[in-house]
């Protein structure tokens, strides 16, 4: 923890560049080393090679699904209890340009498959990102500042979305199909690695570099990670923050979005209680990575994934509990989180 | 007399009164007032609630702690009766008390390790971690088929007395045989009174003093020298038991456990709407809004079929009228509540009794 603080205070030399965060970087050799410490234990490297790319992948979608979430907690300190419903919406509503285009999507062109998956996750994107800034203004907006009334309120918010999902869409689960040149898998050697699954990690991977990139070397992320920092700060130096809670909030709800197509597709079936069962997983991903963080959300994800396929092919009983194994480990090392803001 | 039995926490409103005399004598007679299997359920669903509801209230409202592993806690009370009883050929009291106290030994080493692991924390990051572990229990339950008997749960016979073959006069008793089903009525509710007074005894003693201390002001109340911590321990843990009991009773009542009727998510969204709706750190608010739910839940429907039949040709709003969408009726009074009447329908009651006075 002691780590992030800057090594020195007030420096005398005012030419000398600012002291630089020193890297933390144990948190980041845990994924490799996990990978590496299981490939004696599965035995074949085939059955290793599907695991990990399967592993890998559910870590990305899942990635994209709470990385939204993170970013707002680090942003406004505030948990949004019914981001799950935002998945769930996401992956309900793509199913608006998927059902009717289904033709399309049995065509075995690929170039015609991602075209209506592209307007799929537009329109799932642009769904769930209005539905999030409405939900700011609506639900959100006031009870800043009230942790206790914020998770009560947005738990409504996520019951009332649940119910309105099945209003819309009605009561049954709805079958979402995979196109046609995403189905099967791709023989690597022995092993049999899904296509869709390799999607996922490349999707995973750009919205991943993309924030990433957003983050660092934009100055709308300059004043996001101030923001996360030191809110008021950011505020007296003229900065409309609010504008800045609203666009962030939006946003994330967006990548649920994302993140929902992609789940659904995964999972190929729809409930509207998705939203809920997604929930306990972002909120065990982000609190392995540390409350606001979003490499901490990316590592958590990876390895809550990793260690739910490897178990399960090792210890199938196992497999139920290892995220709650996987949480008490890491808080036990490190009781904020991977990477934890110092004030969280 | 009546003073201390209420530890001195009266109503203080006489709107309130009157409604609590009357759930009161409702769920006391209603064997005998209504007919039929339902409404006696519908009683016992009550009554079991009020205390689940109230022993949550304990940590929302008192408190300040916000916790989704209450249902996990219901859940274990349910299942340590319900499989002492399934295991054996003969069931005996003492195997529902074997069952029982097991259940209550693991509820109370679970209340322990969560608090312990995770109160030191902020709300938000207890709230998480609970929902985490509950889930994971819900998901262990019904995976773990050879012992829990899966999402299918198990059926199990109760102690003769309780059963509904039991006949404790031969004759009718104000219209109604006392079978083992009123039996185990009158044990329901006996035991949720009892364990209803005991959490209003509990909230009004220097214990609970101390609590809404914490939720008032943690910092302050650790100046004064209260441990927090350790408070907040014992205030989880309490309310874990009386949670587990309650699970127990609705075993005995439903002689069934299954996942979804103790274990799922849905049970824990309707104590977190109930408790807000009637009203948080009043127990009074817990027998105001188990009752209105409840009864919502079993009569409200109808009253909703009826509305969707009447709008059959407009689309969504039919739709949004279906009697199964009865939660999102109750979703949107949660959101309004808590912006409009924070403190509930009790809170409201008290402070405009309260306003008519001066």
């Amino acid at each position: 923890m002691s780590a992030i603080l800057p090594a020195s205070k007030a420096d005398p030399q005012a030419d000398a560049p600012l002291p630089a965060a020193r890297r933390d970087i144990a948190p980041l050799l845990l994924v490799p080393a996990l990978m590496l410490v299981m490939l004696p234990l599965v035995g074949s490297f085939p059955t290793w090679l599907t695991l990990t790319v399967a592993g890998l992948a559910m870590g990305m979608m899942i990635f994209i699904m709470a990385s939204g979430l993170t970013l707002v907690f680090g942003l406004m300190s505030v948990l949004n209890f019914g981001h799950g419903a935002f998945v769930a919406v996401g992956a309900f509503s793509a199913t608006l340009v998927l059902l009717p285009m289904r033709g399309w999507l049995e065509m075995d062109s690929l170039l015609v498959n991602l075209g209506v998956l592209a307007l799929a996750v537009t329109l799932a994107m642009v769904v769930t990102g209005l539905l999030g800034w409405a939900f700011e203004r609506i639900i959100v907006k006031p009870v800043y500042g009230q942790h206790l009334k914020q998770i009560l309120i947005t738990m409504g918010g996520m019951i009332v979305a649940e119910q309105l999902i099945h209003v819309i869409w009605g009561a049954e689960t709805i079958a979402l199909p995979l196109p046609t040149a995403l189905r099967g898998a791709i023989l690597m050697g022995d092993a049999a690695v899904e296509k869709y699954r390799l999607v996922a990690v490349v999707v995973g991977l750009v919205v991943f570099i993309a924030m990433f990139l957003v983050l660092n070397r934009t100055k709308i992320g300059l004043l996001v990670r101030a923001g996360v920092e030191n809110g008021e700060m950011v505020e007296a130096l003229g900065y409309r923050i609010r504008r800045l809670f609203v666009a962030v909030f939006a946003a994330g709800s967006a990548l649920a979005g994302l993140g929902g197509v992609m789940w659904g597709l995964y999972k190929e079936t729809l409930t509207a209680a998705m939203g809920s069962e997604i929930m306990v997983m972002i909120f065990i991903v982000i609190i392995i990575g540390g409350l606001g963080s979003v490499g901490g959300c990316f590592i958590g994800a990876l390895l809550m994934a990793l260690v739910a396929n490897y178990a399960g092919f090792l210890a199938p009983k196992i497999a139920l509990v290892s995220s709650i194994i996987l949480m008490i480990s890491v808080l036990l090392w490190r009781p904020a989180g991977l990477y934890s803001n110092s004030r969280s | 007399m009546l003073h201390r039995l209420l530890s001195g926490d009266l109503p203080r409103s006489r709107i309130l009164t009157g409604v609590l005399l009357a759930i009161l004598a409702g769920l006391a007679l209603a064997p005998f007032l209504f007919s039929g299997a339902r409404p006696l359920n519908t009683a016992a669903t009550i009554c079991i609630y009020i205390v689940l509801v109230a022993s949550y209230d304990l940590l929302l409202g008192y408190t300040g702690i916000v916790s989704f592993a209450h249902t996990m806690f219901y859940g274990i009370g349910a299942y340590g009766v319900g499989l002492a009883l399934a295991r054996v050929d003969e069931p005996t009291w003492g195997v529902v008390v074997t069952g029982l106290v097991l259940a209550l030994m693991l509820a109370l080493a679970l209340a322990l390790v969560v608090g312990l692991f995770a109160l030191r924390v902020r709300a938000i990051f207890y709230a998480m971690i609970t929902l985490a572990v509950a889930s994971s229990f819900a998901v262990l339950a019904s995976q773990l088929s050879d012992l829990t008997g899966g999402e299918d749960g198990v059926t199990f016979s109760v102690p003769e007395v309780l059963s509904p073959s039991f006949l404790l006069f031969e004759n009718e008793v104000f219209g109604r045989y006392v079978d083992g089903k009123v039996i185990t009525y009158y044990l329901v509710f006996a035991g949720c009174l009892l364990l209803f007074l005991f959490l209003l005894r509990l909230v009004n003693s220097p214990f609970g003093r101390v609590l809404q201390a914490i939720r008032e002001n943690e910092f302050r109340a650790e100046a004064l020298g209260y441990r927090t911590m350790v408070y907040r321990i014992w205030a989880n843990c309490l309310a874990a038991l009386v949670a587990a009991l309650a699970g127990a009773l609705m075993a005995l009542w439903l002689r069934y456990v299954g996942p979804k009727t103790s274990l799922g998510f849905e049970v824990m969204t309707d104590i977190l709407l109930i408790v807000v709706i009637g009203g948080m750190g009043t127990m009074y608010g817990a027998v105001i809004g188990a009752t209105l739910f409840i009864l919502a839940q079993n009569y409200l429907k109808e009253l909703m079929a009826h509305g969707s039949t009447a709008l059959e040709g407009v689309p969504l709003l039919a739709a949004a009228l279906h009697p199964d969408r009865w939660m999102l009726w109750l979703g949107v009074l949660f959101i309004l509540s808590i912006y409009f009447f924070p403190v509930g329908i009790v809170g409201k009651l008290r402070v405009r009794a309260w306003l008519a006075r001066r």
